[in-house]
């Protein structure tokens, strides 16, 4: 196994005594088969005990470690050593706030990803005993995709709208609105718009696209949130110009 | 312990150039401005239109001069990078779902594509 010298350039910040970032630079010793997660994991365990970022399962499943790795919103777990330079430089996640090194502050992502009800809200009530609400395949594909959303926030960390209107929704959580909408089996569409068809809401995204270029599961939420305008548009269109359509 | 989380501030002006996928996204959003500069153009020239053969023809005089065809040019470029632009990316904002397939993205594209090179073709003849 061939080995190769690294320069991690890690940014520090500590709330107790720091008033801004700085970088550290520590020389790792890598494998080629290692991923920036596992460079990390060699400073914290050999070099320096302090430094902090998050991390989990090391396969692309909780979504814990993503960070900006050479300026670009990836997953610590998925970034190979071996498609990079021999200078790496680990950021927090962009336009998060920074609690300490590479952890970030995610607040304001969980209350808005809840803001949205991401759960299934069903048409109509039926008791256990009757059965299972059923979906054919077709009807599952509608959807199926975003169902693969990890929560990572690499899409909030790639979109310069976030960056600059810190109030919008963001792509995660109209994505997984628009899931459960476009699932057969959910009513909870009503109950969504109020939010995500707000200013605030899918009408703060331009379409840069950045989100779907950096997912790492291939969700598309920048599709989903031009899909989410047409379907309010069309609801605007119907409630104005043609009253007698409305539910 | 107490937090004091620290805020990175996002130049206002500037943070496009941090990254190419931004820049090619203002790229589309500029070319905007020449689109409706033509347009402002275009409702000149039927104002031109309205005050007589003459107007009309000295304004289409001042079409042909260097500056006319500089900026026709400079909107027609304009006018093909947002068209492009956002025919690629309409297979994300309108899939078509067959069954349980989803219609290739390169057929929706290609659809824009065509409709876009027959229209053109009627207004060429139309032109002709």
């Amino acid at each position: 196994m061939s080995e190769r010298q690294i320069q991690l350039e890690v940014l520090r910040y500590n709330p107790e005594t720091d008033s801004e970032p700085r970088f550290q630079t520590y020389t790792v010793p890598c494998l080629n088969e290692w991923v920036v997660l596992d460079a990390l994991n060699y400073v914290k365990d050999n070099l320096d005990t302090t430094v902090s970022y998050r991390w989990s399962c090391h396969m692309a499943v909780c979504g814990s470690c993503g960070m900006m790795i050479n300026g670009e919103p990836k997953l610590a777990c998925k970034a190979f050593i071996h498609e990079y330079p021999d200078k790496i430089r680990v950021e927090p996640m962009m336009h998060f706030p920074i609690e300490r090194d590479l952890v970030t502050v995610a607040e304001d992502f969980i209350t808005k990803f809840a803001s949205v009800k991401p759960y299934l809200i069903p048409k109509e009530d039926k008791p256990v005993s009757a059965g299972e609400f059923k979906q054919s395949p077709a009807e599952l594909m509608k959807f199926k995709q975003y169902t693969l959303c990890i929560n990572c926030m690499l899409c909030y960390a790639a979109c310069p709208q976030y960056g600059l209107v810190p109030e919008f929704l963001g792509p995660a959580a109209i994505s997984m609105a628009h899931r459960y909408n476009q699932d057969s089996r959910d009513g909870g569409r009503d109950q969504r718009q109020e939010v995500i068809a707000s200013h605030e809401g899918v009408w703060e995204c331009s379409f840069v696209g950045a989100c779907s270029e950096v997912c790492p599961k291939h969700v598309d939420p920048a599709g989903a949130l031009q899909q989410v305008k047409v379907a309010s548009t069309v609801d605007w269109y119907k409630e104005h110009l043609m009253p007698w359509g409305k539910k | 312990m107490s937090r004091k989380p620290y805020i990175r501030e996002i130049p206002k002006t500037s943070w496009f150039f941090r990254q190419p996928r931004y820049m090619r996204y203002m790229a589309r959003e500029v070319t905007s401005f020449f689109i409706g500069a033509f347009s402002i153009l275009l409702v000149v020239a039927l104002k031109r239109l309205s005050q007589g053969p003459e107007a009309f023809q000295g304004f289409l005089d001042a079409l042909r001069g260097p500056w006319g065809v500089l900026f026709c040019l400079a909107t027609l470029v304009a006018a093909v990078y947002h068209s492009t632009s956002w025919f690629n990316v309409t297979p994300q904002a309108m899939p078509i779902q067959r069954g349980e397939e989803f219609v290739p993205g390169k057929m929706i594209v290609g659809a824009h594509y065509a409709v876009w090179a027959v229209v053109s073709l009627i207004v060429l003849f139309m032109g002709i």
